[in-house]
């Protein structure tokens, strides 16, 4: 072979130019779950990955505004399911992140006890308060910082007090019976020296917090148990919530949990037909597998339902392992959301997007 | 805060105050996506702390105006998230109660 008819490997004619070659694009496109472990995890974001083979791996806005796709499944007052396609882990898991610990709440900070005899000690009946979500929208409030005086813009009172007399049964607590002070505290800083005399309380309200919120704020869930109390045992104290994020404290977390799964996509890499089809379509517990008649008496399996996969695994197991391969498809997210909070599952979603939205106008801004 | 050289301003690590993850692992996806940057990554220096630094090297350009071109790209993608989310929850909501409809009558 003379010297100048050297080709490069990449201009050979079974390179495909333009194009990736299938098992680079699935390797691009798809997490593939092998029965011991998935493989090709990281996902590839470099733009000129595949620059030598003329492919462009780059994602620019324009490209995701014409592909991005949301579409929802399920939404309830507390609880939205929804596919998000067509967006990077990064991204969807910010999301994800925001929604956990920096979507803000309502959420009973400080507690002020004056009598407390039940059998759960102070600081813990202040925590199990703290856990109970409110009904109160925190679009509504300001954050308190640590100069300001709790006013009807950053503070919202509860009152507890109750009592279980001698002689009658044991009384249950429940969250229905903090009551909401629209008015502010009515625990004064000093005691009045005569009955009457107007003292300090540990708010300073311009007016009635109806104005701020317009309706009447309470618990979401009234039937949440906060103590029990025997007879001859009370509880009397005030409890200020305030507004905060999940990150200070998981008690300001809005959801129950948010998460994500990516799209399962199951093929079958030979045609599997007879017995072991049979076999095959018991093995998965949430029948994904399903037996098509050929007629003429052949039946082979078929992937009836491959969203409801949850990767066990278990069709991997013996001898169908090298006929079937699991994966998942890397842009197409499965998003739950369960509000454990005032506000529903979509409005804490478009707020939690607006949060990494300020984050990066801040950052540009101190950027200039 | 930007550590870099006043020579070459190619190249420099941005330190960020109060952002973790969540910020930075978006906007490396954003970078990685523009052919000017030649290389980017981030790092937590401490779990404890809040701060996490961003490199950024580019072809040429400036570190700064890239990574302020990544940071109004993703809030651009934002936008659209939402836009589109409100759209399929309307379009949701409005086939929810039409089917409701269907089942009074
Ligand atoms: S991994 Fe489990 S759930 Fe998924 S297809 Fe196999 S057996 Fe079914």
């Amino acid at each position: 072979m003379s010297k100048g008819s050297f080709t490069s490997a990449l201009n050979m004619p079974d390179v495909p130019m333009g194009k990736l070659p299938d098992h680079l694009e699935v390797q691009r496109t798809r997490v593939v779950c092998k029965a011991d472990a998935p493989i090709h995890t990281e996902g590839i974001q470099f733009s000129g990955a595949y620059a030598a083979v003329g492919v462009d791996n780059s994602n620019p806005l324009d490209k995701f505004k014409r592909d991005f796709k949301i579409d929802v499944i399920r939404l309830t007052k507390d609880e939205m399911e929804f596919d998000m396609i067509g967006i990077d882990a990064a991204i969807a898991n910010a999301f994800r992140r925001i929604l956990i610990s920096e979507v803000p709440t309502m959420t009973i900070d400080k507690v002020f006890m004056v009598d407390n005899t039940s059998p759960i000690v102070d600081e813990v009946l202040a925590h199990r308060l703290g856990l109970i979500p409110l009904d109160a929208d925190p679009r509504l409030f300001e954050y308190m910082s640590e100069h300001d005086v709790p006013n009807e813009r950053n503070t919202i009172v509860y009152r507890l007090n109750v009592s279980c007399e001698k002689g009658s049964p044991r009384l249950t607590v429940k969250s229905d019976q903090l009551e909401w002070l629209p008015d502010g505290s009515k625990l004064h800083e000093v005691a009045p020296s005569y009955p009457g005399e107007q003292q300090k309380t540990y708010t300073s309200f311009s007016g009635s917090q109806l104005e701020v919120s317009r309706r009447a704020l309470g618990v979401k869930h009234k039937d949440i148990t906060i103590a029990r109390l025997g007879p001859g045992q009370t509880i009397e104290l005030e409890a200020h919530a305030v507004k905060g994020i999940g990150k200070v404290h998981a008690k300001w977390s809005p959801v129950a949990t948010a998460w994500y799964r990516m799209l399962p996509e199951v093929i079958l890499l030979k045609e599997i037909k007879g017995e072991e089809a049979k076999k095959l379509v018991k093995k998965c517990p949430v029948k994904v597998f399903d037996i098509e008649d050929l007629g003429n008496g052949e039946e082979r399996a078929v992937v009836k339902s491959p969203r409801a996969c949850t990767l066990c695994r278990e069709c991997l197991r013996g001898e169908s392992e090298e006929q079937i391969e699991l994966r998942r498809v890397r842009d197409h997210f499965i998003f739950t959301i369960e509000s454990a909070s005032a506000l529903p599952p979509e409005v804490l979603f478009k707020e939690a997007v607006e949060v990494l939205h300020e984050k990066c106008d801040r950052v540009i801004s101190e950027l200039s | 805060m930007e550590h870099g050289s006043l020579t070459d301003e190619s190249s420099s690590t941005f330190s960020l105050i109060d952002e973790d993850h969540t910020l930075a692992n978006s906007v490396r996806f954003v970078l990685n996506q523009d052919p000017r940057v030649s290389f980017c990554g981030y790092s937590i220096p401490h779990p404890s702390d809040n701060n996490v630094n961003i490199r950024v090297q580019t072809t040429g350009d400036s570190a700064k105006d890239v990574l302020k071109d990544a940071l109004n790209d993703l809030a651009g993608r934002c936008k659209h998230v939402q836009v589109t989310f409100d759209k399929s929850v309307t379009g949701f909501k409005a086939t929810q109660s039409t089917n409701e409809m269907k089942v009074d009558e």
